[in-house]
């Protein structure tokens, strides 16, 4: 359990409580509310294992009262008494242990259900957030920031309870036993914790010099490691060395102060808790000559001189981690807070395939609403036509994709889906009639049969083999490993970029959706293997409404009609006579590619 | 370990005199017992105030003195451990730095990135802790049992029994706590990669709609971790109350020990005080080296993890630095009979390529993914050494130039476009350093770049954001081109880098490379289109040569060359 507060450092990102927090606080409450009973539990076992663990001392303190002197010792009332030592021991053990068991329940429970609500709110938020936020600030989120919520909530049970719980108890207990010696102790105590608090303020600055020095030898690291090949290509390796030196220097220099002033913390308060334990001492020797106090009651007060100031050192610790664990927290539920899109489950659902009829009517559309994108766009395709989507990179392409399959809803106007407004339909039904296959392959990390069936899940294993030979996959399927079952690594693993797309091809060769969204979908493979696979492609298309981003002209050519596309808007549309004839931004861009110098 | 010792010897003072003071602490630390003994044995029971007040006057000056000790400690266990690690980065960089293409392909840019960081940052906790506490504890649990001997000899035995069973204790929940922990590590590593997986391919898993899928099988998931968690929680949970219930049964044994001893006057009221105290701080101390341990196993395997790169050697490497003529006469760049097999492969990834390019000439090659072209290209600067056959460069083979020499002679555009955090200007200097403002301008030029850097605020000064993020990847891939350029490299290699420029833009790049600028020129490409125009086609098929020669000449005699052009263009296309 405390394998984590080894000399833990101070947080550098402290905070101090305020609203915020409290609102934070609250919903990790209503987080654990489900496991009420669970918390009444622990808290119970908390007190008796900290009364048993207080009673212990008291036993012994006792026992040695017995032990005056030579011939003495009263044998069978001592035997009685460590009896019930024994068991105030065994109880404690078990108790303390029944305790971690619960805290560990609960922890890992609310935790488990934290990371499961995140992972749906991502599933149903609008793809507007996860296009605009890096990955590894989300995945952040999720792992991270909620593992740390986790540590905090159980270390504020396991800790920060029992801890409190065994400050009040002893300093009761001392009082009831002699107050005078309480308020010596009580007097003394409040010094540790002030040197604690005066030595983490001091070492705040430093922390946070160090982990500013840190990131950015870190993004250093980060930008030259990774584009080592580059710095090499340009013989920069020296300039590099130079520029990380630099830093490391710093680095140094200012790790060396945090490290050291912060491990001053620990021999401070030792310091202050060894006078607490002198300042018993004297005071209870004192007494105990004067004999108003047996000498096994001045063992209790040392024992508990020693427990008591234990929780105040931990304490601070976990008080930080605690305000880091908040800070967590405040993250995770800015994440959930994120709208989700609209609810679509009452909306209309498709019973029958489609035959394929698209048709835009005065389709406005913009990712932010300073910068206006498409406006008032119209745009009719009928069943089983192919169209073309051409024009230079960040062109559109990848909006009008967007837009066809609901990933982003319009701002005015209407998109219909043969005859049905897309906008009242359920997201999913939209989709399912769409087979897509994007330039950037994506693989789950499961088996190539998986990954094949990915959008027919139900699928036999020949009709798996059946879409991978259409697509010429088949034959290095076969000489892997384990063939169809062979598990793929993040990212399609050690598959090469044409491989992963042969796969993304199968997966819509099996899923035969009525309509077809191919994004440079050959790009990676080689152009012998394209010819065949053109092929297979023709035949799909046939009878299906497709729309391909192309680069190779001789594509765009044969389609039905062709959308050249600029800075987000269809700035032509018509087939390849019909634009060429028009002399505009298509037959200039047919013209550069063929252009004789 | 062997490279964190010799970096220890350079800190030799410090990593000795912290140790020794924490010794010292913990030598007053064992003191505090006697001195209680002695008050009470001696002050309570004499009734003797001045004794009392003695003992304390002696607590508080151990205190004094042992708080003193510890600063010590703690002042050169931060030196040396933080010293030692600057150390260890600053050599693992430049030993990355050294590093050939092979061994960075085999290693992984993001494994690189970890040891950097988060492993040297455990080495230096996990020393820092190590020369602070690894001497401490044990010395403390060994002083307390050789105390309790002078103390009594019965009580001593009684002492090291006890501590071996905690020690078994300690050690039984430790080594089982390891692979439950390494359990729940690896499946919050699949939760982690499930999270990224879903959040990248967002746009598949919606079009497949297979969003219910994905949150049942997270689910499942999350449901093993919780698992694996609480198996492993549960068992460190055993950790404190067991250790407690063992030290409290030693001190009960001790009590019925104490008390024979006491009532046959071996053993006073006091030092039975004594003895439970230090039957403590046995239990202290024993917690506290356990979980020392667990931070030092951590540190331990990544030292084994750093010095698995420390142990790395560079393939590729310079014989010597010296300035060497070419030979006159000679062509500008010359294959003969090149192999090249990358490290653990199978195949040969190029085989037995023979051919050269005179200076000025403009060669492009084609072929399709897995050709061999990007390994062509990473031959020449020496990215790779040829596994067979020679490079030669004017007329002598690469591998007699220094880096400096060969690589300055080249300028290579890579395939990702990768741009540094600093202004344009600072990026186009990469290429030549003592670049004039009016040298990058005229590279820009070329590179077709001059107008968007123009339009740009700043201009030459607009700042690039890491990795250049807030440039397009055509914007990109023509600064890298400029950046190139800038260096007038006697011979020039674009690897597939257009590929994100417009047939228009690409058109007016290629005309002013050939117009303006006086070196070879190597063009990598899958598009016939880009290179219809060089003086030479080297097509590859398979990692061998498939023909050699101008665009017509290959269209007649080449039949892959022919089928990559069919499949690109139509027969019209081709004909024009």
């Amino acid at each position: 359990m405390s394998k984590k507060n080894v000399n833990k450092q101070v947080n550098p990102k402290k905070q101090v409580m305020d609203n915020n927090s409290k609102a934070t606080i609250g919903r990790v409450l209503k987080l654990i509310r489900p496991y009420s009973f669970m918390v009444f539990l622990s808290l119970l076992l908390a007190v008796v294992t900290v009364g048993l663990t207080l009673y212990a001392p008291i036993i012994t303190g006792k026992a040695i009262d017995m032990f005056g002197g030579q011939d003495q010792v009263a044998f069978s009332k001592l035997y009685k008494l460590l009896l019930t030592f024994l068991i105030v021991v065994a109880v404690t053990g078990i108790s303390q242990w029944l305790m971690a068991v619960v805290n560990n329940h609960i922890t890992y429970g609310v935790v488990k259900k934290l990371r499961v609500n995140l992972f749906n709110h991502l599933q149903n938020m609008p793809l507007m957030y996860t296009d605009s936020n890096p990955v590894g600030a989300i995945v952040n989120r999720c792992i991270s920031d909620v593992d740390q919520l986790s540590d905090g909530i159980l270390m504020g049970f396991t800790q920060l309870f029992t801890g409190v719980v065994t400050i009040a108890a002893t300093v009761v207990i001392m009082v009831i036993l002699k107050w005078q010696i309480a308020i010596v102790v009580v007097l003394i105590t409040p010094v540790s914790l002030f040197v604690a608090k005066y030595i983490a303020k001091k070492t705040y600055d430093m922390f946070i010099l160090q982990s500013d020095t840190r990131g950015e030898m870190t993004s250093l690291i980060d930008e030259m490691v990774s584009n080592q090949k580059i710095v090499e290509a340009f013989n920069h390796q020296d300039e590099v060395k130079d520029q990380f030196s630099n830093i490391n220097i710093r680095l140094k220099r200012c790790s060396q102060e945090a490290v050291f002033y912060s491990s001053l913390t620990n021999p401070c308060t030792r310091f202050v808790n060894s006078l607490v334990y002198v300042g018993v001492g004297l005071v209870g020797g004192l007494f105990a000559m004067g004999g108003s106090l047996s000498v096994g009651t001045l063992t209790v007060f040392l024992s508990y001189a020693n427990q008591y100031t234990k929780p105040f050192n931990e304490i601070s610790g976990v008080i930080t981690e605690l305000q880091n664990a908040i800070a967590c927290a405040a993250r995770v539920f800015e994440l959930l807070d994120e709208k989700e899109q609209e609810d679509d489950s009452r909306q209309m659902d498709l019973t029958s395939a489609v035959k394929g009829d698209v048709d835009f009517k005065h389709v406005y559309f913009s990712y932010i609403p300073e910068l206006p994108l498409m406006e008032d766009v119209n745009l009719k395709v009928y069943p089983g036509q192919r169209v073309a989507i051409v024009g230079p990179t960040g062109c559109g392409k990848t909006t009008l994709i967007n837009l066809l399959m609901r990933f982003y809803d319009i701002n005015r106007g209407s998109i219909s889906l043969d005859g049905n407004n897309i906008n009242v339909l359920k997201r999913d039904a939209v989709r399912h009639n769409y087979g897509m296959v994007l330039q950037e392959t994506w693989l789950k990390h499961a088996s190539i049969r998986d990954n094949i069936a990915y959008g027919k899940p139900d699928a036999s294993l020949e009709e798996i083999m059946e879409a991978a030979q259409a697509v010429h996959a088949d034959n290095f399927i076969r000489r892997l490993p384990d063939g169809y079952e062979t598990i793929l690594g993040e990212d399609g693993g050690t598959l090469s970029q044409g491989q992963k797309q042969l796969i993304c091809i199968a997966r819509v060769m099996l899923k035969l959706p009525p309509m077809l969204i191919l994004d440079e979908a050959t790009s990676s493979i080689d152009t012998r293997t394209e010819i065949h696979i053109q092929h297979a492609f023709a035949r799909l298309m046939k009878g299906r409404t497709s729309f391909v981003v192309a680069h190779r002209l001789s594509t765009i050519k044969d389609s039905d009609l062709i959308l050249v596309m600029d800075d987000g808007m269809i700035v032509e549309q018509g087939t390849h006579e019909q634009l060429l004839a028009a002399d505009g931004f298509y037959a200039e861009l047919y013209n550069s590619q063929f252009a004789v110098s | 370990m062997k490279h964190i010792i010799q970096y220890l010897k350079e800190y030799k003072k410090e990593a000795v005199i912290g140790p020794l003071f924490k010794m010292l602490e913990a030598f007053f630390d064992l003191f505090i017992p006697v001195c209680v003994a002695s008050m009470i044995d001696t002050g309570v029971k004499t009734k003797d105030i001045g004794h009392i007040i003695m003992m304390v006057i002696v607590m508080i000056v151990l205190g004094v003195i042992g708080l003193v000790c510890a600063i010590v400690a703690q002042y050169f266990a931060a030196k040396s451990s933080v010293g030692v690690c600057a150390e260890l980065r600053e050599d693992l960089f430049g030993h990355i730095n050294k590093l050939s293409h092979t061994e960075l392909d085999i290693v992984g840019t993001s494994t690189l990135i970890n040891r950097m960081t988060t492993d040297i940052n455990q080495i230096q906790n996990g020393l820092n802790l190590a020369l602070r506490l690894l001497l401490r504890s044990p010395f403390i649990v060994l002083g307390a049992i050789v105390a309790a001997f002078m103390i009594n000899g019965t009580a001593g035995v009684l002492f090291m029994f006890m501590t071996g069973v905690l020690a078994i204790i300690v050690y039984k929940i430790m080594s089982m706590s390891i692979p439950r922990n390494k359990k729940v590590s690896d499946q919050l590593d699949v939760v982690l990669q499930s999270t990224r997986e879903n959040l990248i391919g967002a746009r598949v898993v919606r079009a497949f709609c297979r969003q219910d899928d994905e949150k049942a099988e997270y689910e499942e998931e999350s449901k093993v971790l919780r698992k694996l968690q609480l198996k492993a929680g549960n068992l460190a949970g055993l950790m404190n109350p067991l250790t407690y219930a063992v030290v409290n049964i030693g001190i009960a044994g001790l009590i019925v020990v104490c008390g024979f001893q006491v009532n046959e006057g071996h053993l006073t009221q006091g030092q039975v005080v004594a003895l439970v105290n230090y039957m403590s701080q046995i239990l202290i101390e024993l917690v506290k080296l356990a979980n020392l341990l667990i931070t030092l196993n951590k540190s331990i395997a990544s030292i084994k993890r750093v010095d698995e790169i420390f142990d790395m050697e560079p393939s590729v490497y310079e014989e010597h630095q010296w300035l060497l003529p070419g030979v006159t006469g000679s062509p500008k760049i010359e294959f003969k009979n090149v192999s090249f097999t990358y490290k653990g492969a199978q195949e040969p990834a190029i085989e037995g390529l023979n051919f050269s390019i005179m200076h000025g000439e403009t060669v492009g090659i084609i072929g399709g993914t897995g050709s061999g072209k990007s390994t062509l290209a990473h031959l020449i600067p020496r990215f790779y050494d040829a596994t067979e056959g020679e490079i030669m460069i004017d007329g002598r083979d690469v591998r007699q130039y220094s880096f400096g020499q060969l690589r300055g002679k080249i300028g290579i555009v890579p395939q990702k476009a990768v741009l540094f955090k600093g202004t344009i200007r600072e990026n186009i200097k990469w290429g030549k350093p003592l670049a004039s403002d009016k040298d990058i301008n005229w590279a820009l030029d070329i590179a077709q770049a001059k107008a968007f850097v123009d339009a740009k605020k700043g201009g030459l000064d607009f700042k690039v954001e890491q990795n250049g993020r807030n440039l397009s990847g055509g914007q990109r891939q023509r600064l890298t081109i400029a950046r190139a350029i800038v260096r007038k490299p006697e011979i020039l290699i674009l690897d597939d880098s257009t590929s994100a420029l417009d047939y228009a833009t690409e058109a007016k790049l290629r005309d002013a490379i050939e117009y303006q600028t006086q070196g070879t020129t190597i063009i990598v490409s899958q598009r016939a289109a880009t290179l219809k125009h060089a003086d030479r086609i080297i097509c590859l098929d398979d990692g061998k040569v498939a023909g050699i020669g101008t665009h017509e000449e290959l269209l007649r005699t080449c039949q892959v060359y022919k089928e990559i052009c069919l499949s690109q263009m139509s027969k019209e296309e081709l004909g024009a």
